[in-house]
């Protein structure tokens, strides 16, 4: 692996060189052209990142990502956090270095939204910012670095979750979308797509009991907590289907069994891995 | 991994977005028929602008008029959650800015937004000026910046005052031995000496503000003059911006020690 990147960046840096020589003269179109197939190539492997919006300005321009970023998506209980470890386990298993992150884990106050959800009565703006203040901690601080030495890093959600979480609570679409300019954008990103109904089935077998945020009590749907729950998970589900498109979501149907949605999965991050690194 | 973060030496573009077109809030104040007032104050530190807004709400508090004053960085919940976490690492630009915007959404949701619907007069020391001031100096992008802050409301009345950098330093500096790291923007890298990063960064600061008492139509406030007379202007400017039952207000009483109202 080293020894084809040293290999690579070598190529690369002569090419470039002689195109430059090149291309005042504008002769030798055929040079050209196949340093286009070799920068095209060069930029599957390593890249600068992509943001959503203008990123974060002060990173030096010469950051360059070798490792991959993919991002598992989905409600609680949607078993995201299993799929994750047994991916993890997997790649491993093939050579590959893994990192995982998640949300509410920043050093910075993954604990502190805790705290606060449990002590105060938070607005929705403020509770928003915490979790943008959070993840951005975790970007900065172990994505990024991860991603630059070459990890396959494995998100156990990632902004879409927050996206989501913020419409359905009244905050513009195009505010979240801005505020979540600095974020990278993950090679993939699969949204594993539960019915509601079976939802609840999961929760209970997990907890026994429905908490509150992710039941949406803060939002005042129903007095009844089951009903709030169903109505909760069937607006984020909208507001995920919603995004798919925008935010190139693979929906992955979460309805099946853990082996099944396994399989599946694997599939799809080994053909990813091999066109990306093969290639 | 570390990260190598460096200061933005080169100068942004300035192909930037009208604030004024960013707020959103200003049609929150048609819809939901806001009555009170916000204004707010803008300056380094060491201009002066926390007396002169002292002095600003112990005037309408004096006539009885219902004032809050509320200042930046001071949300009990916010500091409590983030004061941990800024023990255990340096804070990048982008999380810098994100706890100061938490802190202010929590005072706008909870307390500036309700004040100004109930009809209070809203004083603010800083505002959404000072985070766009900062953090674009920090190296956040200036439209992100302006965006996050987007759905805030454009103050009634916002002044700026204005104070040469070796005023400030020096009103600053005196009897104090030690700055504190953010506070001198020593993670800036600008310059070893804090002293030296410290004036260096707030010059940069007032540049920023320079550029948007223009844009946002600041009441600019000489810092130098006397604090008696920077009030009496002050005062003349709010009464032309408050609603006529309370300039009435104030505009009745004429006892005053030394102040020409």
């Amino acid at each position: 692996m080293t020894s084809r990147t040293r290999l690579r960046k070598g190529t690369t840096k002569t090419l470039v060189t002689q195109r430059r020589r090149t291309r005042p003269a504008d002769k030798e179109e055929v040079d050209d052209v196949y340093d286009m197939r070799i920068t095209m190539d060069e930029a599957r492997r390593s890249r600068s990142p992509l943001y959503y919006g203008d990123g974060i300005t002060y990173l030096q321009n010469d950051t360059h990502l070798t490792g991959k970023l993919i991002v598992i998506e989905g409600p609680d209980a949607s078993g995201r956090t299993s799929q994750i470890s047994v991916i993890q386990q997997r790649l491993e298993a093939d050579g590959h270095a893994v990192v995982t992150t998640g949300l509410r884990r920043s050093e910075l106050i993954g604990e502190g939204i805790l705290e606060a959800k449990r002590n105060f009565v938070l607005g929705r703006r403020t509770l928003s910012l915490f979790y943008a203040a959070d993840f951005a901690d975790q970007l900065e601080n172990k994505i990024i670095p991860a991603l630059r030495a070459g990890y396959i890093v494995l998100a156990d959600r990632y902004i879409f979750t927050l996206m989501a979480r913020d419409a359905v609570r009244k905050i513009s679409r195009t505010w979240s979308h801005a505020l979540y300019g600095f974020a990278l954008k993950p090679d993939l990103v699969f949204y594993l797509d539960v019915d509601p109904n079976e939802l609840i089935h999961r929760v209970f077998q997990k907890n026994f009991s429905l908490d509150y945020y992710e039941s949406g009590a803060d939002l005042g749907l129903s007095e009844d907590m089951f009903e709030s729950f169903i109505k909760y998970q069937n607006m984020l589900a909208k507001e995920f289907h919603r995004m798919q498109k925008k935010y190139k979501l693979i929906p992955i149907d979460g309805n099946r069994t853990i082996e099944e949605i396994n399989t599946d999965l694997l599939k799809r991050i080994g053909d990813f891995l091999y066109s990306a690194i093969a290639k | 991994m570390e990260l190598i973060i460096v200061a933005n030496q080169t100068i942004q573009t300035r192909k930037v977005f009208p604030l004024k077109t960013l707020y959103y809030g200003n049609e929150a104040r048609n819809k939901e028929g806001l009555k009170g007032r916000l204004i707010i104050v803008e300056g380094i530190d060491g201009s002066g602008k926390s007396t002169q807004i002292h002095l600003l709400e112990q005037w309408l508090r004096s006539r009885n008029i219902a004032v809050f004053l509320t200042e930046w960085n001071s949300s009990d919940m916010v500091k409590q959650i983030t004061s941990k976490g800024k023990k255990k690492g340096k804070l990048t630009p982008t999380t810098f800015s994100l706890l100061h915007a938490t802190d202010f959404a929590d005072r706008y949701e909870r307390k500036i937004l309700p004040l100004l619907r109930a009809g209070y007069i809203v004083l603010a020391d800083r505002y959404v000026y000072t985070a766009f001031a900062r953090d674009i100096v920090r190296g956040c992008s200036r439209n992100w910046v302006y965006k996050v802050y987007s759905y805030a409301l454009k103050p009634d009345l916002t002044f700026y005052f204005k104070v040469p950098i070796d005023v400030a330093v020096e009103r600053i500096l005196v009897g104090r031995p030690k700055l504190k790291y953010y506070e001198a923007g020593m993670d800036l890298n600008l310059s070893n000496d804090p002293y030296e990063s410290y004036r260096i960064f707030q010059q940069r600061i007032i540049d920023e503000y320079d550029v948007m008492a223009q844009d946002e139509g600041f009441a600019v406030i000489d810092g130098t003059s006397a604090i008696e007379e920077q009030q009496a202007q002050v005062r003349d400017l709010v009464k032309s911006i408050i609603p006529r039952n309370q300039r009435k207000i104030l505009e009745s009483e004429l006892i005053s020690v030394g102040v020409q109202a």
